[in-house]
């Protein structure tokens, strides 16, 4: 009994807490990891006066939480790592269109809902890197060539579990259609140095030991690794080197980090006002600096350690169609043996 | 009708089935029709996710108990240099969540990494199903040491006594007496690793080791499909549901009720075989804790400003906050439903015991995301029923608070009191109670002057370690956490999952540490015999 009257003065205060509300507030569901968003969010705050209240969280677990909790639900923006997510979000109904001006003027087209559910808010290519003592670049091409036999044992790449590679197959699957991409799909098992294990710093890692001569990763994991306080990971990030796949053709393959408000948001305008500030100068220049990613925005720089990397040409492929083509990619992969 | 025994027993399977509503609700509402990815799964993917996680439970399963036994056993009954200390040390892998070692095993086996330099051995590659299952097994072997020293522990001298003089050598006693009596104990132990085993994700996931439990997350959100993913959460609930029976009848089996005053002294070892036994005894806890603990620190070193931050001290509180409510929480229900039955058997009682310990059967964010339909169908239903009335709407008065956080980890953990009270109270023969009773005691005060004295290990274990587990949790704290608030395990993990272990290390070290102190007590707890249990059963 003395337990309970420990427990229930806690339990009462804890709901009291939950139902306040402030008006000047905006609430935030983040895929992106707290220091990876965070320093925004306070440069938010303290530039509008509005509290920015944060949980994060997986994405596809955080949909499930706003789904639930429906009309009630505080969430006023959600932001995912990719474009796969915002796409089912939307579909779920769990994202509000909007029409920001702001916003259709400064994310391009294609890193957009075409009805306003969701915006780009930065951008992420996933590229081929390869070791220059045993790859001549002038050997690389294509995303597609990966699957040529003569990379058999070559390749690292993570599991097809990831997002990252579900979303670079849904692409393949969009261009070039399913059979074709499954047939890849299966060169790419083929091609595989080891089982995929581990993220795409591992890859990386591998690369450099050898295990391997050409891995699939997201830049920004390298430009982290080079960039970064860490030695050992400079030393390694610097034996190898970037190629830039399908720049003859429809360009490299990118996925965005984006942002919806939710269909429910008690604070709408608001949740604008931020998505509004992350796309900003300054903003868009800090996702370049911090996290090595590319600014949705031409105009904006990119970082030294991406600029040694050079321009590059991205696939224009609305990122919709990463979302609807996900599951067929899955299923492919499943068939096609990649773990 | 209605006597009220009866009652009772209904009031308990409806607070055990509001316990397992969130497993339930999950598995229940998609199961309402075929998938027809069920298919495409059985055919490419399935073999494989059965395949590997029957492994995972074999090799952990085996793992845990020649480790967890052998360990128990030497600890209780034999004196060597350096045992006090093991006694407790033993605990330690027990801090450490799977994900974390995983990780940082990874780190000192990378090429670059402080093992492979120092050694300068090609080391075999950690992220295999072996080394995915040997990672279970060094963090999850502490639970069956747990359990099987307490029993060993409290075993009456008189029956390895009685074995000597009938000549039973020291093998024959281990095997054929000391054994079979920890037996419960053992089992308890091997229930709550092999759970967790089956729904572990963070190891097997990095490990790309492909198993039931990454699997439902593959196929709940990579294939958009609830259906098959509740089917695949289904197979893990039957599998739980089967280890769960083998445990009981293992245990109707040979219902051993032994209580004696005296425990058996250890019996003092040459100091040859006493530092050979101690040297192997270090090993799991070198493995378990102190190399990765060790790299940990390293990994850490450059970043011990961040200590100062206040911050930190902020996650620590709302961890530790967390860990205390849900031990409190867990034990307490633990020991109603488990108690209760033991006061009547009758089938509402039994059932409730068997759906409450739901919850440690599927993956923490299958779990979350069942808390999160329950408590916001709770709070719709409420605001609904104020609507009507006329008055204002409160909003969500559950969802997304620390009361969310702390019920979902209460779910997800009550098996482990649940398993540990069970154990404990199968070890006290009814004629106990019969004599209680005899004497015109009514229960609830059989239970504060009776049990509660009598169970006092078996309770401080179960709430030391739901606390340790709490505070390892991670899912259930992400996805329901109120707004800005963190807990140690969230921070660990964000950047772990990132690759960013340098940056991971220090939150992961407080884990750590904060794991430890309860790990101490747990230790205390067991090893000062309670003086009321001696006299209790004269």
């Amino acid at each position: 009994m003395r337990r309970l009257s420990v427990l229930f003065p806690l339990l009462a205060a804890l709901v009291v807490t939950g139902c306040s509300s402030q008006s000047e507030e905006v609430n935030v569901y983040s895929a992106r990891k707290e220091a990876l968003i965070k320093p925004l969010l306070d440069r938010f705050t303290s530039e509008t006066g509005i509290t920015v209240n944060l949980i994060t969280g997986s994405a596809d677990a955080l949909v499930e939480r706003m789904k639930a909790e429906g009309e009630h639900s505080p969430a006023d923006v959600l932001i995912t790592t990719d474009a796969g997510r915002l796409y089912r979000a939307q579909q779920e109904n769990q994202l509000a269109a909007v029409d920001s001006e702001v916003l259709n003027e400064k994310v391009p087209a294609a890193l957009r809902d075409p009805d306003g559910h969701w915006y780009g808010l930065s951008v992420r290519a996933r590229v081929v890197v390869y070791a220059p003592d045993r790859v001549d670049p002038s050997e690389l091409s294509t995303y597609e060539a990966l699957a040529d036999p003569k990379w058999d044992d070559r390749i690292c790449i993570r599991s097809s579990d990831n997002i990252y590679n579900q979303s670079l197959t849904a692409s393949l699957i969009a261009h070039n259609g399913e059979a074709q991409t499954e047939q890849w799909a299966e060169g790419l098992v083929d091609n595989m140095a080891r089982d995929p294990v581990g993220g795409d710093r591992d890859q990386i890692k591998a690369l450099a030991a050898g295990e391997c001569d050409l891995a699939v990763v997201n830049t920004y994991y390298l430009g982290s690794m080079q960039g970064g306080d860490d030695a050992n990971a400079r030393e390694i990030a610097n034996q190898v080197a970037v190629f830039w796949p399908n720049q003859e053709g429809r360009g490299a393959h990118i996925n965005i980090s984006g942002a919806g408000v939710a269909a429910n948001a008690p604070h709408p305008d608001n949740a604008v006002r931020l998505i509004e500030f992350l796309v900003n100068d300054q903003s868009q220049q800090w996702y370049a600096e911090t996290n090595y990613e590319y600014p949705v925005r031409g105009d904006v720089p990119v970082s030294d350690v991406l600029r040694e990397w050079g321009e590059f040409k991205q696939d224009d492929l609305p990122l919709v169609k990463l979302g609807e083509h996900n599951a067929d990619a899955l299923k492919l992969m499943d068939r096609a043996g990649w773990k | 009708m209605f006597s009220s025994p009866a009652l009772r027993s209904l009031f308990l399977l409806l607070l055990a089935l509001a316990l397992a509503a969130p497993v339930l609700v999950v598995v229940g509402s998609w199961l309402a029709g075929a998938s027809s990815n069920w298919a495409h799964l059985r055919s490419t993917v399935l073999p494989s996710y059965l395949g590997h996680s029957l492994f995972l439970v074999l090799f952990t399963g085996t793992g845990t108990l020649l480790i967890g036994v052998a360990a128990a056993w030497a600890v209780a009954r034999f004196r060597f240099p350096g045992r006090r200390v093991l006694e407790w040390a033993l605990l330690l892998p027990l801090a450490c969540p799977a994900y974390l070692i995983a990780y940082t095993w990874t780190g000192m086996l990378a090429s670059e990494g402080a093992l492979q330099q120092a050694l300068s051995l090609p080391l075999p590659d950690i992220r295999s199903p072996a080394g995915a299952g040997l990672m279970l097994t060094l963090v999850l072997y502490p639970y069956v040491y747990l359990m099987t020293r307490a029993a060993f522990v409290s075993q009456s001298a008189v029956a390895l006594e009685v074995a000597r003089t009938l000549g039973a050598g020291p093998w024959r006693r281990f095997f054929r007496v000391a054994l079979p009596l920890a037996r419960p104990a053992i089992i308890a132990g091997l229930a709550l690793v092999l759970m967790e085993t089956l729904a572990d994700y963070g190891t097997v996931a990095y490990f790309g080791v492909p198993t039931l439990s990454t699997g439902i997350y593959r196929t709940w959100f990579g294939l958009g499909d609830a259906k098959a993913a509740a089917q695949l959460a289904g197979v893990l609930l039957l599998a739980m549901v089967a280890l769960l029976t083998l445990e009981r009848r293992a245990r109707k089996e040979r219902r051993i009720s032994v209580a004696s005053a005296r425990t058996a002294a250890p019996l003092p070892l040459r100091p040859g075989p006493g530092l050979l036994l101690a040297a192997a005894l270090w090993l799991p806890v070198l493995l378990g804790f102190i190399l990765p603990t060790l790299q940990l620190l390293v990994w850490s070193l450059p970043r011990w400003r961040g200590l100062a931050e206040s911050e930190f001290l902020g996650l620590l509180g709302t961890s530790l906050l967390i860990a205390l409510c849900t031990a409190f929480a867990a034990t307490g229900l633990g020991l109603l439903l488990i108690w209760a039955r033991r006061l009547r058997g009758d089938r509402p009682r039994r059932l409730a015991v068997a759906l409450a310990g739901f919850g440690y059967a599927v993956p923490g964010t299958v779990l979350a995301v069942g808390v999160v339909l329950v408590l916001a169908s709770l709070d719709h239903g409420l605001n609904d029923l104020l609507a009507s009335a006329g008055l204002p709407q409160p909003g969500l008065l559950f969802s997304g608070t620390l009361f969310a956080v702390v019920f979902a980890c209460t779910v997800r953990f009550l098996t482990i009191p649940i398993q540990g009270l069970d154990a404990g109270l199968q070890k006290l023969s009814p004629n106990l109670d019969n004599a209680a009773r005899s004497l015109g005691t009514a229960p609830l005060p059989m239970l504060r002057r009776v049990h509660l004295p009598l169970l006092r290990v078996p309770l401080a274990t179960s709430s030391l370690l739901v606390f340790v587990d709490t505070l390892k949790e991670l899912p259930a704290a992400l996805v329901l956490r109120p707004f800005n608030t963190n807990t140690l395990a969230v921070r660990a993990f964000e950047l772990a999952s990132d690759e960013r272990l340098a940056d991971a290390a220090l939150p992961a070290l407080t884990i750590l540490l904060a794991g430890v102190a309860p790990v101490i007590l747990l230790t205390r707890s067991i090893s000062s015999p309670d003086p009321e249990s001696s006299h209790a059963d004269h």
